[in-house]
């Protein structure tokens, strides 16, 4: 069964819950640093570690954050809210509880647009509310490092008390076939609404942006159906595998006669599959009640509108001033925004380059050397700086296309700016007329004939004697001076 | 009418991971019912106009600046648990072995 077969037959309803780590330099409710990668146990304090009578108190910048974000997604703010305690057993956190908000979130009613094969879908956002990250637990004893089978855990609390953001979808349906991408397009957005507003560093890979799928099938006209939660989705690419995989795998079920079970999932990198996660059930009764210890939290309306006021240009917007400027087709931004050179090329026009030079570059050359050996662009060692010095010259005309190549090539190298490796190559148009017209002269001798159909009207014949020229010049000559110089020696 | 049955307590014993006998069962309901109901008075008081209270003290938004200040160190922080491996904080096995 092909997935295009699946999708008609059956409509995709996905929902997405994203937990982002704010990027403060403290802790949700304790003073701790919050450094990624210190020593274990090294970033702790009687309150996140829950030693007895410690007592929480909110980070402002937390609060200030979580707002810019609820802003950023069009959401409402609210007048009043409180934490709560969840409560669980399980020793990532040593209070035994988290303290998050339950039904008075921070924010809520928002939404964020995405782009998807130039369609605009609109995510709907049901809430953005605060809570404290996990501390990380080791399994030692059973194969691979997995909970299960493990004799015991050894657990750092440094992560424990960690500001997390929590945004929730509410479901989105209607997207059919394009469910998977319409997850990963919104999870990218969303992405780069955060580093817009600079409240998170939100590296996937690093976890401090960490994205589950919800996923359920549903015959058309039918209700929803059975939805699973995946965890463990760790890339943009993951995401949308991992909602395709659900699809395909509930539709063999589905289509056996089987039912779904509603259940936790775990997506593996490798193999691109699901699998079930703890298959016992344990009825999620988290108890929730509100947190005692810390009092509400009533954002003044006056101070969600000066951070309203503040808030940067979001990345959709940006995107359409560029495209616009830059005089692109939506495919054209695409591939710009794919290559991740929406930033390079713009700072390079910023140094002084037309639209048109620093694009050529940056997805011409440089992207296929990035391609290549599979460094980010703006890991390649060529700066915006640097483009914009290598366009200047090309319209300047002291590099033609072949030799400004050559300069490319050993700026990859690391050879140093583009007025030093031409310097040190000698690499310049020759722009000696005496030295053309010599070699001119010479290719003309050698091929009387094309002369003599130039000399009858055929310009296109010049070709072949610029050709000449280019090979006598060792490519260093400007490929429409000879022709203009060509045409007018056999006018 | 009773405020909580035994049912409920056994209920929330378990979530808390509290063993706990039939008779105790029957002790403790019997007793946080009385609780409960003695609580539950406060509603009877109560008016339309009056919002639940969960926090006594009239306060709102009482934060701290995102300052960092040094907390404990590793060797204090450890000192407190019952074991440690690893510079880690060391816990008995988490799954019981039929999960």
């Amino acid at each position: 069964m092909t997935y295009a077969d699946i999708v008609e037959r059956y409509e995709p309803v996905i929902g997405l819950e994203t937990h982002v780590e704010l990027g403060t330099r403290t802790k949700m409710f304790c003073s701790c640093p919050t450094e990624f990668g210190a020593e274990p146990n090294t970033q702790v304090c009687p309150v996140c570690l829950a030693l007895p009578g410690a007592l929480p108190v909110v980070n402002a910048v937390a609060i200030e954050s979580t707002i810019k974000i609820g802003l950023a997604l069009n959401c409402s703010i609210a007048e009043w809210c409180r934490f709560a305690r969840k409560n669980y057993f399980y020793p990532d956190m040593p209070k035994n509880f988290q303290i998050s908000q339950y039904d008075e979130p921070l924010c809520f009613d928002g939404y964020l647009d995405v782009e998807v094969d130039g369609r605009t879908v609109r995510i709907e956002i049901e809430r953005v509310h605060m809570e404290e990250d996990t501390g990380k637990t080791m399994h030692i004893g059973g194969s691979t490092g997995r909970i299960q089978g493990a004799t015991e855990s050894l657990v750092d609390y440094n992560r424990a008390g960690i500001p997390l953001i929590e945004i929730v979808t509410k479901p989105v349906t209607g997207t059919g076939a394009m469910a998977p991408e319409v997850a990963k397009a919104y999870v990218a957005e969303l992405r780069d609404v955060l580093r817009g507003l600079g409240v998170s560093d939100v590296r996937m890979e690093q976890g401090s942006l960490r994205c589950d799928v919800n996923t359920s099938l549903n015959k058309p006209g039918e209700e929803w159906g059975t939805r699973t939660e995946t965890k463990n989705v760790n890339s943009l690419r993951s995401v949308e595998r991992a909602v395709r995989s659900e699809i395909i795998r509930q539709s063999g079920i589905l289509d056996d006669g089987g039912k779904i079970t509603q259940e936790t999932r775990h997506f593996h990198e490798d193999t691109g599959q699901t699998t079930s996660g703890r298959s016992k059930e344990t009825a999620t009764d988290y108890r929730y009640f509100p947190e005692p210890d810390l009092v509400p939290v009533t954002p003044a309306r006056e101070w969600v509108e000066e951070i309203r006021a503040g808030l940067p240009e979001m990345p959709r917007v940006r995107r359409l001033r560029l495209r616009e400027a830059w005089g692109l087709s939506e495919h054209d931004m695409q591939s710009v925004l794919n290559a991740g050179a929406v930033d390079l090329i713009e700072a390079t026009i910023v140094a002084g380059a037309s639209s048109e030079g620093a694009r050529k570059w940056w997805m011409g050359e440089l992207a296929r050397r990035s391609n290549e050996t599979g460094q980010e662009l703006d890991a390649l060692g060529i700066t915006p700086q640097w483009v914009a010095e290598l366009v200047s010259l090309t319209d300047a005309g002291k590099l033609n296309d072949k030799l400004a190549r050559q300069v490319v090539e050993a700026g990859l190298n690391g050879e140093g700016t583009p007025g030093e490796i031409m310097a040190a190559r000698k690499l310049e148009v020759v722009s000696d007329t005496g030295a053309l017209l010599e070699a001119i002269d010479a290719a003309i001798a050698a091929n009387p004939d094309v002369a003599e159909k130039i000399r009858g009207g055929n310009q296109g014949a010049a070709g072949v004697l610029i050709g000449a020229v280019m090979k006598t010049t060792g490519g260093q000559a400007d490929a429409k001076t000879v022709r203009g110089l060509i045409l007018e020696k056999l006018k | 009418m009773t405020a909580i049955s035994r049912e409920e307590v056994a209920h929330l014993a378990r979530l808390a991971r509290l063993a706990v006998t039939d008779e105790e069962l029957d002790m403790f309901a019997g007793q946080l019912d009385v609780i409960l109901q003695s609580v539950a008075r406060v509603g009877e008081v109560a008016a339309e106009d009056i919002p639940p209270t969960s926090h006594s003290v009239p306060l709102t938004n009482v934060f701290r600046p995102d300052e960092p200040r040094p907390g404990l160190t590793r060797a204090a922080a450890l000192a407190g648990a019952p074991d440690s491996a690893e510079d880690r904080f060391r816990v008995p096995r988490i799954l019981d072995e039929e999960e």
